[in-house]
């Protein structure tokens, strides 16, 4: 029986430093790519494009392309891109950490056969949520890149940071949706968090038009959402309009953001898994 | 190996192990016996390292669960009463996979997986979904798994439920191999044969408690008669008949299909039962089990 001595190391730490916790899961989410890409492909750069081409070609034509009305865009499509990209990050965020983190509990049991093995739930956490991060980073990548020729950005450095702000938006999104999934029973939440969270998100957190728009009192409100602050500095830099300490607060919101999302995500399996 | 005092586990305000000692030496089988909610799955899962203790003193390799969790789990291969295998990935990259989250390098894994494909006779199956086995194969799947890591202690809850009684047979004997080759066994089971069969002591467990412990020889000799008379009479006439064989055996049981009499010699029983002119539908003497001792200790049989 015992022809190959497979026993790991004698290791005296006594928890997984957390790189070598995620190393050592690097093949499993290499066999969930292989299996998922294709339809990550469809999803991550189709819908967006098409979004792209309805609402900032399309319906662009009959929008006045005044920058002073635009936050300093000078067509529609320059102005809804960046917070496309960045509304985009969010969308696959969320998918990626909900039914999954629900699956990985409930229907695989995924989660509890990784934790009979030497990983803590922060190590699941953690590269569960890196492979989603993973995704976002591809799928805004290839969305930046294919509009760059189309003359939305006004710098080539501006957009690069910007792809860092859109995956921050998906790193945030990403570690507060697991949290959420984490503690959910059962998947109607689901249908709840994407009615009421994602879709206003999308719709009202400055993408389409500007927050300015919204009237007084619903642009603080607006101001308040975690996904303004990703379209609003996404958009900044895009535009080349960087407006220093009102970035320096939206990257401060994102980044806070996402260390409670992953503190939120790491106590919530961790009582979910508990038994 | 495995040392356990008082260890209790709390489910809110159900108590599921309510302070049990235990004590597993290097090298043997050990059981715990017991019913439906016995509590033996809560304590499988504390020793796993996976379900904190909630009192008592749990020492396992000599470590503590509480902070040496990863170190632990490292060296005990784990067969949870209810499959978690991936359905997602083939029969091979189940092996092979959960292989790297214990740190084996990639060549050793794929190596280890191989082996053990053969050791659980499913080699033709590698590629194969785990969807498409069939439910003894999934076990024997689980089962390999959880000796990816040539682990010191197996821990094996309910590991033949389900499987039919030769791949059980087939099971057992490669199960007793791996004790050969040193490998320390603990098994929870419901099954009285599989329990005299495979382990050296054992713990019999009831509501959260044991009950008795000893080798199966011992807690049959302490806690039974050598032999039992099996009485059948017809329905509802039991209870009835119970008092008038009373005395000729140790102890009666009644079941509710049979009257069972404890005695050192079952043939004497039944000769003097038909002497009395009772007339039994059917008759058995067979020797005792650990069915009896653990109808004796809790007051219940093992199946209900
Ligand atoms: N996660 C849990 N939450 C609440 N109660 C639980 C939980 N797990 C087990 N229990 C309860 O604890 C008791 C013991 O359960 P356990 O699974 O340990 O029994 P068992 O001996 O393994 O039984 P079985 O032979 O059915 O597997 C049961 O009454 C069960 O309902
Ligand atoms: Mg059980």
């Amino acid at each position: 029986m015992a022809a190959t001595d497979a026993r790991p190391a004698p290791r005296p730490a006594a928890r997984l430093s957390a790189r070598e916790g995620v190393a050592r899961q690097y093949d499993y989410w290499l066999t969930v790519y292989k299996r998922t890409w294709r339809g990550g492909v469809a999803n991550s750069f189709a819908t967006p494009l098409f979004y792209v081409l309805a609402m900032g070609v399309l319906l662009g034509g009959f929008i006045d392309a005044d920058p002073d009305r635009l936050e300093g865009a000078t067509s529609y499509l320059a102005f809804i891109v960046p917070g496309l990209v960045a509304a985009h990050a969010m969308t696959i965020a969320v998918s990626e950490s909900t039914y999954p983190v629900m699956g990985a509990i409930k229907w695989h049991k995924t989660f509890f056969a990784q934790l009979a093995t030497p990983l803590a739930v922060r190590d699941l956490v953690n590269a569960f949520l890196l492979f989603v991060v993973f995704r976002v980073a591809s799928a805004c990548a290839v969305f930046m890149l294919v509009l760059a020729p189309f003359g939305v950005f006004e710098s080539w450095w501006g957009p690069v940071l910007a792809w860092v702000v859109q995956v921050l938006v998906g790193t945030a999104f990403a570690t507060l949706a697991f949290g959420y999934s984490a503690r959910l029973r059962s998947e109607e939440g689901f249908g709840l968090l994407f009615r009421l969270g994602v879709l206003p998100l999308t719709l009202f957190s400055g993408a389409f038009f500007p927050i300015s728009n919204l009237g007084p009192v619903l642009e603080w409100v607006a101001r308040l959402t975690p996904l303004w602050h990703g379209v609003s500095l996404s958009r900044m830099l895009c535009l080349d309009t960087v407006d220093w300490p009102l970035a320096a607060l939206n990257a401060g919101v994102l980044v806070a953001l996402c260390a409670i999302g992953w503190r939120w995500a790491v106590t919530g399996l961790d009582k979910r898994l508990e038994v | 190996m495995i040392s356990a005092r008082g260890l209790r586990k709390s489910f809110g305000d159900f108590e599921a192990v309510k302070g049990i000692d235990v004590e597993v030496l290097r090298g043997e089988a050990f059981g715990f016996l017991g019913p439906n909610g016995a509590g033996k799955s809560s304590t499988m899962r504390m020793i796993a390292s996976v379900s904190p203790v909630t009192s008592g003193e749990l020492r396992i390799l000599g470590m503590d669960p509480a902070t040496d969790g990863p170190a632990i789990r490292g060296r005990l291969g784990v067969c949870p009463q209810e499959d978690t295998l991936d359905n997602e990935l083939n029969v091979f990259d189940n092996l092979y996979i959960y292989g790297r989250y214990f740190g084996i390098d990639r060549a050793t894994c794929r190596e280890r997986a191989r082996e053990l494909l053969e050791f659980a006779q499913i080699t033709d199956k590698a590629k194969a979904k785990v969807e498409d086995l069939s439910g003894g194969m999934k076990r024997r799947l689980t089962i390999a798994r959880s000796l990816i890591n040539n682990p010191d202690v197996l821990l094996l809850d309910e590991p033949t439920t389900g499987l039919d009684p030769q791949a059980r047979h087939v099971l057992w004997d490669q199960l007793f191999r791996l004790k050969q080759a040193g490998v320390t066994l603990v098994i929870t089971t419901h099954y009285m044969d599989e329990a005299e069969q495979l382990c050296d002591r054992l713990v019999v467990m009831d509501k959260g408690l044991i009950a008795a412990e000893g080798s199966p020889r011992e807690l049959i000799d302490a806690h039974s008669t050598r032999e039992v008379a099996e009485l059948r009479f017809g329905v509802g006439e039991h209870e009835a008949l119970a008092a008038k064989v009373e005395d000729l055996g140790d102890r009666v049981e009644v079941l509710p299909d049979r009257l069972l009499v404890y005695s050192d010699r079952g043939e004497e029983v039944v000769t003097a039962v038909l002497e009395r002119g009772l007339q039994p539908i059917a008759t058995l003497v067979r020797r005792s089990t650990l069915e009896d001792v653990f109808l004796r200790l809790t007051g219940r049989s093992l199946a209900d």
